[in-house]
């Protein structure tokens, strides 16, 4: 049995191809944390486990692709397929959210997958099924850091990620509506007792997500195409969190930086290493590498590396 | 005023203790089994037994076993085909491996076993975590099982194509799995298997087990101040979860897709399994069985009823539309009745104790 080292023709243990490999795994973890994000922005908000964040990266790319397809100018279509998520908002905190305010955690988690699966039923019922290319003029030649070869557009998603993240940091502390956000993250009772309304900050909230999942949808969407398997990838930004917190957004970013350099680096060295002495070791531990990661750190950690405290009381 | 719990008194600790205490509802009960058991193999035409029974029984059999971990030890899990594909998997190698004596219910025991015990290591992590990340925990159950029964052809018998057809086995000269079984002694293998799980339970539910399970979804902090240990409560129903999982996980290899293959326990699978929890109705036997029912039989409605019409509707608009109904129905429930069809069932029976006066 080969390894992915001596099939790619390089000696794993070279140092500029473990840069690569590191690089291009920070990168991979960079889109994990996009979505990450958006799940973080909500569960503080609302406390709301928003398990549909990952379909929402794919139904806002859909509707992006949708409108550029029809000829539209990029910027309208980014503005356009933001004001479907602000619609979407409004149609959830109304038809969701509100009948079932005061239910368990679980109930709400519970109506979030039936979201997901409604708006992946809808959103491909509307553009149809079939994997759409996206081409927004992201560079994606490559170039060379000493002798490692790195993507243009993992490094354009990187950035793209750390500005968007000082953005809402500076939206979360400088602005009125930032404040009231994370007055109502910390206790919502206080929050409404001073008058901020409730219904009001979850439609921004997940308005905000929404905002997060079309960043993310054209970043994945530019370089997988936009297609259904977007939301099973967006399914690794739970571990992310896990190793993250789920009220963390430095959390939800290393997070993804760990759960994306250990799952790519893991692949390479851990799969050599087991295939030394096992030969017929199939590898692809990709797969569920980020899981099991996170499933050892809930054991001991189980707020996750930046998480509040877990405090029961009877 | 059809139906009536006046006037029936009990008069042993016997008749108090029944599973069903009500005449009424024993008998209907019986009725139906017996109706499943002899009636329905004499008229079922092949695509009814084949195509929809045995699937609907054996999905039932795996809402049962989550229903267990989530409805009734508030546990949430993700991982539910994972826990099948270990019962199908493991089921699979004891069958081609053991003695011909041995008969057909043992690989599959074993196989729910198996799963039971994989249950119990993922479990694990149930006993410091719980709610959302719990759901994550048996998420990784589902990828890294699926994963595993792929990467080691040493469940396979290393066939070299890697989803092996089951092998054909036999009660009393009667096949009841593979490829050339008939479609009624299949059908009534899984419902022997059903209706034993659905009674164990039942019971189960109903005794010290099961309420020790409730009391920790309740509230788990109080119930362990009041003497319910945590740990044993958890994992108890994390594997016995597991258990029927594990055996609807073979059951559907060997009587439904002839197959061993990884696909047909796909997280796809997880999600349906919880669907049918959820609007059948958590915390409840008979949910399972109309959860899995519906869930099962709207895709097929769904399918025809354009016909009827006359409409020609592409399969993956069909396709689509059924996510969008599955969703709907999801928030429709959980919003207006989240204790699921079960609870709809009673309510029709108090209107039809009360019936034909209003109050």
């Amino acid at each position: 049995m080969e390894t992915i080292a001596t099939l790619l023709g390089v000696d794993p243990f070279d140092l500029w191809f473990f840069v690569e490999v590191l690089v291009g795994g920070l990168m991979a973890g960079v889109m994990y944390s996009l979505v990450a994000l958006g799940f973080v922005l909500i569960f503080k908000a609302s406390s709301v486990f928003n398990f549909a964040q990952g379909v929402m990266v794919l139904f806002a790319a859909l509707n992006f692709v949708g409108f550029l397809d029809m000829g539209i100018p990029v910027w309208l279509c980014f503005i356009l397929a933001m004001g479907v998520m602000v619609l979407l908002s409004f149609v959830i905190e109304r038809v969701v959210l509100r009948p079932l305010v005061n239910q368990p955690h679980i109930s709400l988690f519970m109506a979030t997958i039936g979201i997901a699966i409604f708006l992946e039923g809808f959103g491909e019922m509307l553009w149809g099924s079939s994997i759409k290319p996206l081409d927004v003029g992201i560079p994606d030649d490559v170039f060379f850091l000493g002798e490692a070869m790195i993507q243009q557009n993992d490094m354009f998603a990187a950035v793209v990620a750390s500005v968007l993240v000082i953005a809402l940091a500076l939206f979360f502390h400088y602005t009125r509506i930032g404040r009231a956000l994370r007055a109502v993250a910390d206790d919502h009772q206080a929050a409404l007792s001073i008058g901020i309304p409730l219904n009001h900050i979850w439609i921004i909230v997940w308005s905000v997500a929404g905002f997060v999942a079309l960043v993310a949808g054209i970043m994945w969407g530019s370089k997988l195409g936009v297609q259904f398997s977007l939301t099973v990838l967006a399914l690794k930004a739970l571990p992310v969190l896990i190793l993250g917190g789920f009220t963390s957004i430095p959390g939800a970013i290393v997070g993804g930086l760990i759960i994306g350099a250990g799952e790519k680096l893991s692949e390479i060295y851990l799969v050599d290493a087991i295939q030394s002495f096992y030969p017929s070791f199939s590898g692809a531990i990709e797969e569920w590498f980020a899981y099991i990661l996170a499933l050892a750190f809930l054991v001991f950690r189980p707020q996750g590396l930046f998480g509040e405290k877990i405090i029961e009381r009877v | 005023m059809i139906y009536r719990e006046a006037g029936q008194f009990k008069t042993s600790y016997a008749a108090d203790q029944q599973m069903l205490p009500i005449p009424m509802d024993r008998w209907f009960v019986i009725a139906v089994v017996v109706f499943a058991a002899v009636v329905v193999p004499l008229i079922g035409s092949q695509y009814w037994l084949e195509s929809i029974l045995i699937p609907v029984l054996i999905l039932s059999i795996a809402a049962l076993g989550l229903n267990i971990l989530t409805g009734y030890a508030g546990q949430l899990s993700l991982g539910t085909g994972g826990f099948m594909a270990a019962g199908a998997y493991m089921s699979y190698k004891v069958a081609t491996n053991m003695p011909d004596f041995m008969p057909v219910w043992v690989p599959v025991l074993i196989g729910g076993l198996f799963a039971a015990g994989i249950g119990i290591v993922f479990g694990l992590p149930s006993l410091r975590i719980k709610g959302f990340y719990l759901a994550v925990a048996t998420l990784a159950a589902q990828f890294f099982l699926i994963w595993l029964f792929q990467a080691v052809p040493w469940f396979v018998n290393d066939s070299l194509s890697g989803v092996p057809s089951t092998p054909p086995m036999a009660i009393l000269g009667y096949k009841v799995t593979g490829a050339e079984a008939q479609p009624e002694p299949k059908y009534l293998f899984v419902l022997a298997f059903t209706i034993v799980l659905a009674i164990v339970a039942r019971n189960m539910a109903r005794s010290r087990i099961g309420r020790s399970w409730m009391a920790i979804r309740d509230m788990d902090i109080a119930a362990e101040l009041i003497g319910i240990q945590p740990l044993w409560t958890k994992l108890s129903a994390f594997a016995i979860s597991s258990f029927y999982c594990g055996v609807a996980g073979a059951l559907w290899s060997f009587c439904y897709i002839n197959s061993v293959e990884p696909t047909a326990f796909s997280i796809n699978r997880s999600f349906q399994i919880l669907f049918m929890v959820i609007i059948g109705g958590l915390g409840s036997v008979l949910g399972s069985f109309l959860g899995a029912a519906f869930i099962f039989l709207l895709p097929i409605f769904l399918n025809n009823v354009p016909a009827w019409f006359g409409l020609e509707l592409a399969t993956d608009i069909v396709t689509h539309i059924e996510f969008m109904v599955f969703g709907g129905a999801i928030i429709f429930f959980l919003i207006v009745e989240p204790h699921g069809l079960a609870r709809l069932w009673q309510i029709a029976k108090e209107k039809l104790r009360l019936w034909p006066f209003p109050h």
